[in-house]
């Protein structure tokens, strides 16, 4: 009886912190659009150019996120109706080990679109379990990016984008190993 | 999410929109240490295709700009985004969006140390 009403008691405090915590991003959100938005209508009160072209670059961007955001939030619902946070333990979480990495590196790499674009997917991640290395190695794995590749051969030889492709996959198994220590 | 998606396309939109190009290669001074730390500064505070990093860094390597700041600058281009911290900190925390930015600026003078080094080996 005193062990069930404890569990009640523990289970309302985190039902609680998580809706402060939610009510706190709204905020935020809602600050930070108001400071843009402020910014944009003191520019276009004496840069009036300047603000429309740059309105013209953020529908172009807009529409090219839009996209993306959409199979973002399709990998959401997904992971939401599929993967239950047991399975993200086991597959991303303190126990994950080698598997971990390599899961957390090759999904980096393959993929696309913004980084601000997966913030969301990450954060769902990690409150199913998943690790704070395994997040960080992911996002520094979004510097190698396979279909630029040619590109990257083409200004500075093969060589060099092989060597810091390499580089770029061990410094993110540091990153994410530091990131567990210290945040 | 929709409210900070929109303030970081517009953020970012109207820093693209501010900056030329050409800003950067005013920056080098053609010392590699200082370069480097320049490059991976640069890189932190740019957004954008990682494609207009390739060439912005292979029109300043053509300039004459040393490699290793050039490497900083693309590798700090796509991870370290201080446009995108604030969205950063807020979705997966504050430490770790302040700590990750600092030590992929960090690891970006480190990594272009170490490809110039193993392309002057091999």
């Amino acid at each position: 009886m005193f062990v069930s009403v404890r569990l009640e008691a523990g289970r309302f405090r985190m039902t609680e912190s998580r809706n402060t915590y939610m009510k706190k991003r709204k905020i935020f959100g809602l600050i930070l659009f108001c400071f843009t938005f402020f910014i944009y209508i003191i520019l276009f009160s004496f840069k009036r150019d300047l603000i429309i072209s740059s309105l013209q670059y953020f529908m172009h961007i807009f529409v090219k996120v839009f996209y993306i955001t959409l199979i973002v939030f399709i990998f959401i619902f997904l992971t939401n109706l599929f993967l239950k946070p047991k399975s993200i333990a086991k597959h991303l979480g303190k126990k994950s080990g080698l598997k971990g990495w390599i899961i957390a590196i090759i999904s980096g790499i393959i993929s696309m679109g913004s980084i601000y674009l997966w913030y969301p997917l990450l954060t769902e991640l990690k409150e199913k379990g998943m690790r704070k290395g395994l997040i960080a190695a992911f996002l520094y794995n979004r510097a190698v990016k396979i279909p630029l590749l040619p590109l990257m051969v083409y200004y500075f030889g093969w060589l060099f984008a092989l060597s810091l492709t390499l580089y770029t996959i061990i410094f993110s198994v540091f990153m994410g190993i530091i990131i567990e220590r210290t945040s | 999410m929709l409210p900070i998606l929109l303030s970081i396309l517009l953020l970012i939109s109207l820093y693209v929109t501010i900056i030329p190009k050409s800003f950067y290669s005013k920056f080098f001074t053609k010392n590699s240490i200082i370069d480097s730390v320049l490059g991976a500064s640069l890189g932190s505070i740019s957004t954008g295709h990682p494609v207009t990093s390739y060439i912005i860094g292979g029109e300043l390597v053509k300039a004459g700009i040393s490699l290793i700041s050039v490497i900083a600058f693309i590798l700090s281009w796509v991870t370290v985004g201080i446009i995108q911290l604030p969205a950063e900190c807020y979705f997966l925390g504050k430490s770790f969006g302040i700590v990750r930015n600092i030590l992929s600026f960090l690891f970006a003078i480190v990594i272009s140390v170490l490809v110039v080094l193993t392309l002057k080996i091999i």
